[in-house]
């Protein structure tokens, strides 16, 4: 069962490999933008699912992260630093720290609570943000130059930006559920499922749920990151309440705490939204009906449909 | 020299006095009941000793060291093993990843991040032998939350004995089972209580007979009875207390 979930996820990654060039091709190449914000709202999604899926907390401030990201972008192009990995690098550490500060007193609670400080938290940064008055405060800042990889324009809309999305979504996935299968991972799940029975025998509860939310925090800033290099324009909004939301509703249309449950459901809402709009202006009318309808029929999300038994709390 | 002694536990839920100063001392190959009626605080007392409860005071140490600031899963990694007298395990985990896990505890850091844990095998060897000691071996790879009731108070123990424990706090190892599976768990207690000591909390007498070698008798919060199995049995303030509420 394991493996036709690693069928689906390898055929979806084939798929979006030849994909530019198929809508190359049939003259549809405006379609690639939507398949990038897709990749890159499943990357902050499968950073989610390690909090919400795997560790049982529920964030209402992940986008956070994604607008720490960024901005480093933003901030660090301004102030000269050109080379994408240098503007990684501090997109890392700035949200590894934010999310170890945050976290270490989020994580001093838990349910409902743990959900309202995480989304203070989250509209501390989002504040903080729009008044970032030399960056364009509320109204965002357009980017006039892009970082680059030692010179070249690899990862920009002028090269191969979309590559480097797929590739960073490929390493993200793995990434995730190495962890997921891991030591760690196993705890954290024991800890989800029961946090007493994880602290008697001999775990503390609390480090390995921050050090989640550590590495959940790092990998949104990525995902944070290429955003704001795709869009050429970073703005708060990436970092509202309202984002955080979206990412919850792919993991719960995807399938929570699942393989590819991230991956279908982002794929899944972008194409749901686009298609919807298409067709008509008063879609958002049907968009909330189809959503409580996947959830409803199918249970576990989209990736039960797709690879039944490999959903549920498990991983 | 005692493995684990509790000094003066005292504990208040409200107006309700639960612990008072509670004293006593489990040695090295012993194993010290606890017996009372319900509600005489039991429960409450190993949740003290374990951390789940924090005394109001008195003190908890373990082979000399004092605990009773340490949180829960420090006390864990110090040597203190226990069991839920409702069966507290991670349903959606199989058997074997249950006790594997507590093996994993014990087994170095467990801030690893990409080898699967699920094919360590010197983990799953150790969590094969306790579950082969405690009879589960057969049930290894079934999910934790499908096993019978009987089965799942055995998956307690093989959790607690995978974290190779110091001393073992058994709240009720016996609730809910049928005379042959208390007498089989009897059996298995009974081997083990000559290499790890013991505190056990039970209502079935006949386990206490066989495998304690001093009981106290818990009231209300207080050690009204201490001594050998006979003596309690004889003691006129345990039978009143608790012995002769049962056989009524
Ligand atoms: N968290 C709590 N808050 C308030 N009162 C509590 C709490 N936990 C237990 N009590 C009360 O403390 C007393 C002792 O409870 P405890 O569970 O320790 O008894 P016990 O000896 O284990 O009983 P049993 O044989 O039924 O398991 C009971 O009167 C119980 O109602
Ligand atoms: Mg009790």
């Amino acid at each position: 069962m394991r493996d036709r979930s690693l069928l689906v996820a390898g055929g979806i990654f084939a798929l979006l490999l030849i994909a530019p060039g198929v809508l190359d091709a049939t003259g549809q190449a405006y379609l690639t933008g939507l398949l990038m914000k897709a990749m890159l709202l499943a990357i902050a999604a499968m950073a989610l699912d390690l909090l919400v899926g795997q560790g049982g907390m529920i964030s209402l401030g992940h986008s956070a992260f994604v607008g720490i990201g960024a901005y480093v972008l933003a901030i660090g192009l301004a102030a000269g630093i050109e080379n994408i990995l240098v503007l990684l690098a501090i997109a890392l550490a700035v949200a590894g720290s934010f999310a170890l500060v945050t976290g270490a007193l989020a994580l001093r609670t838990s349910g409902v609570y743990f959900l309202m400080i995480t989304l203070a938290f989250g509209q501390m940064a989002y504040f903080t943000l729009t008044s970032l008055a030399a960056y364009g405060g509320d109204d965002g800042l357009t980017l006039w130059s892009l970082a680059t990889l030692f010179g070249s324009n690899v990862a920009q809309n002028a090269g191969h930006i979309y590559l480097v999305i797929l590739a960073v979504l490929v390493a993200t996935w793995w990434l995730v559920h190495r962890i997921g299968q891991s030591r760690f991972g196993r705890v954290l799940r024991a800890a989800r499922d029961n946090p007493e029975r994880a602290a008697v025998m001999g775990f503390s509860v609390f480090r390995y749920r921050l050090t989640a939310y550590v590495i959940a925090g790092m990998i949104a800033s990525v995902a944070g990151l290429l955003t704001a290099q795709q869009n050429e324009f970073v703005s708060p909004a990436l970092a509202t309440w309202q984002h955080s939301g979206d990412l919850l509703v792919i993991l719960v249309v995807g399938g929570l705490g699942s393989r590819n449950g991230a991956l279908l459901g982002a794929l899944f809402i972008v194409a749901a939204q686009e298609a919807l709009g298409a067709v008509l202006p008063e879609w958002r009318l049907i968009y909330g009906p189809l959503l409580v309808g996947v959830v409803l029929f199918a249970k576990g999300g989209l990736n039960s449909l797709l690879a039944p038994g490999t959903a549920g709390p498990g991983r | 020299m005692s493995i684990l002694e509790i000094r003066n536990l005292t504990k208040t839920f409200g107006a309700v006095r639960v612990s008072k100063e509670i004293s006593l001392t489990v040695g090295a190959r012993q194993c010290h009941a606890l017996i009372g009626p319900n509600g005489a605080g039991k429960t409450t007392l190993i949740h003290q000793i374990s951390g789940v409860l924090t005394p109001d005071a008195g003190a908890v140490l373990l082979d000399g060291t004092d605990i009773t600031a340490l949180p829960m899963w420090r006390r864990a990694q110090a040597g203190l093993g226990r069991t839920f007298q409702i069966s507290s395990t991670l349903h959606s985990f199989s058997v074997l990843e249950n006790v594997a896990l507590a093996a994993q505890a014990k087994a170095g850091s467990s801030m690893r991040f990409f080898r699967p844990a699920a094919t360590e095998a010197a983990l799953n060897r150790q969590a094969e032998a306790v579950l082969d000691r405690v009879g589960l071996l057969r049930r290894a790879r079934i999910l934790a939350g499908d096993l019978s009731h009987g089965e799942r108070r055995l998956l307690e123990l093989a959790i607690a004995l995978a974290g190779a424990p110091k001393v073992l706090l058994l709240d009720e190892p016996m609730a809910g089972l049928g005379r042959v599976e208390s007498e089989r768990l009897t059996d298995i207690l009974a081997e083990l209580r000559r290499e790890i000591p013991m505190l056990l909390i039970e209502h079935d007498m006949d386990a206490i007979f066989r495998l304690a070698d001093t009981v106290a008798v818990l009231v209300e919060g207080a050690v009204v009875a201490r001594g050998t199995p006979d003596e309690v049995r004889a003691d006129p303030v345990a039978r009143a207390a608790y012995l002769g509420e049962e056989s009524a």
